[in-house]
């Protein structure tokens, strides 16, 4: 248990450390972009200060946290239900080819049409509500889920399939204790993929649809000319997406990886 | 008593036929190693008889408790640890947690695994250490009888003789009842009590040759003299060092 717990903490404590670069980068980010905004000046592009303090104004507005958490909401719906959908039949069409025969052409299709497609015909469907949001997030996120199911299922080691079979396990017992394990060291990518499309799908569909939530206030900044508080509202749904993807995917990734991380030689944990 | 008896056993592959009519028969707590050619059919046997692939032709019937198998490559869970990977049939088996940790640390001595190896993932370990894991998995779940389909191909010689050492000790041990795939002659002689020879095209056996003395008892100049005269005089072994690797096994 000590040493369970230890582990964790030591992990945890590389991750922390791991955060100096991203700062870096985040730095660097703001320095290319203070730079732009010197050249062009406050109405093209608002320095990255001023934007800060713009976001952080709009936090101290209650208001504003339910436009956020509205459209956290609908994107986090909608990559959870893409998620469970994607993932199912993907591990389905896994085992079976003539699923995966079928469904293949159909994904071509699905992949093929433009995400904007899809909000204006769920706009007519539902009118401008968290379905129209939900069932575009579902087509546009559902299919890289899929695939990465498929592909997890199909480029397992059969060996340990038959290693599992001849110590008695059955079919369910066996994909549950070694097909899963392996289809989520391809699920997870692409779940962290589907997580960002989700966001944002949501924030587009919003605009478009007109169904509030951060891409309403989006709307609303562009009809006013008001280039700071659209800058500040994309920095708010970069830091939600950061936050549900910090909080989410990337713990259970790093719970399941850990023997990947093993494997790296001394120096190189990345 | 028989722990395992085949007959008239048969297999082909998309059409092409790899086995036919392989009858043979194992008693308890007989090692019997079965050599030939690489391609001849050897693997597909094995598995045949542990069930994983079923016969076109022919019958199996087995009147053991339960059976393990030992691969040619490890096999072991990337995600789990040492003492994981030998827990995992264990596990399969209902076992309560307590006696498990019991019998994977007996098991994880009995193939020479230290403590500190035992937390450590298959990929941390050489391939020498995960072939033992695999022998310990193997020998966990206390078989009577246990499937070894060409173990040690991939190990450097001295390790090979270490590994077929445990394999020995292991089957006094536990008195369990193997069928030992192999296609390197001097390893049959040294672990097993009766060799069976199969043709080069998987057309039933050629021979069976009866090992005198009892392995582990038998010393290096006496299985050399064996593996020399079953090669140099004995038919039945003409064409056991043929090479085809054209053809799968």
């Amino acid at each position: 248990m000590v040493g369970f717990v230890g582990d964790r903490l030591g992990r945890l404590g590389r991750f922390a450390w791991s955060g100096w670069s991203g700062l870096a980068a985040v730095a660097l980010l703001a320095a290319v972009w203070q730079a732009g905004h010197e050249a062009y000046g406050d109405f093209i592009l608002p320095s990255p200060m001023a934007t800060a303090l713009a976001a952080i104004g709009l936090l101290a507005a209650p208001e504003n946290w339910t436009l956020l958490l509205v459209t956290m909401r609908r994107a986090l719906s909608g990559f959870f239900l893409a998620g469970i959908l994607g993932a199912l039949l993907g591990v389905i069409a896994g085992y079976a080819p003539a699923v995966m025969r079928l469904s293949r052409p159909l994904l071509t299709v699905a992949l093929g049409v433009p995400p904007i497609a899809w909000i204006v015909l769920t706009m007519i469907w539902f009118g401008a509500s968290d379905a129209t949001v939900a069932a575009t997030i579902l087509v546009s996120a559902t299919p890289v889920v899929f695939v990465a199911g498929a592909e997890g299922v199909m480029t397992r080691d059969r060996g340990l399939d038959a290693m599992a079979e001849v110590f008695g396990a059955g079919p369910i017992r066996r994909f549950l204790s070694v097909g899963l394990r392996q289809v989520c060291a391809h699920l997870l990518p692409a779940l962290a993929l589907a997580l960002g499309t989700s966001f944002k799908v949501a924030v587009m569909a919003e605009l478009l649809a007109n169904a509030g939530g951060v891409g309403g206030a989006l709307a609303r900044t562009r009809a006013m000319l008001d280039i700071t508080g659209a800058l500040a509202w994309v920095m708010l749904s970069v830091v939600a997406l950061v936050v549900g993807e910090y909080g989410l995917v990337r713990p259970v990734r790093a719970e399941l990886e850990r023997w990947r991380e093993a494997a790296q030689p001394w120096g190189v944990k990345r | 008593m028989t722990a395992l008896t085949l007959t008239g056993v048969g297999h082909a592959f998309f059409g092409r036929t790899v086995l036919s009519r392989v009858s043979l028969s194992i008693r308890r707590g007989e090692v019997v190693a079965l050599v030939g050619p690489s391609g001849c059919g050897k693997s597909t046997l094995a598995h045949i008889a542990a069930g994983l692939i079923s016969a076109r032709e022919g019958r199996v019937a087995n009147h053991y408790r339960r059976h393990a198998m030992v691969f040619q490559d490890p096999r072991l869970l990337p995600w789990r640890g040492a003492a994981g990977n030998i827990a995992y049939p264990l596990e399969l088996s209902g076992m309560s947690r307590r006696e498990r940790d019991l019998r994977v640390r007996q098991s994880a001595r009995m193939v020479q695994l230290e403590g500190q190896d035992l937390d450590k993932f298959p990929v941390e370990l050489s391939g020498g250490m995960r072939q033992r894991v695999a022998i310990a998995r193997a020998m966990a779940i206390e078989p009577d009888f246990v499937f070894f389909d060409e173990p040690f191909t991939a190990l450097d010689v001295a390790l090979k003789r270490r590994m077929q050492d445990l394999v020995i000790a292991a089957a006094r041990h536990n008195r369990f009842a193997a069928l030992f795939i192999t296609h390197d002659l001097m390893e049959a002689i040294r672990v097993a009590h009766r060799i069976l020879v199969m043709h080069h095209k998987g057309q039933g056996l050629v021979g069976e040759r009866i090992v005198d003395g009892e392995p582990g008892n038998r010393d290096d100049a006496s299985i050399f003299a064996s593996m020399q005269a079953f090669l140099r005089s004995d038919i039945a072994f003409a064409h056991v060092h043929d090479v085809d690797e054209r053809r799968r096994t």
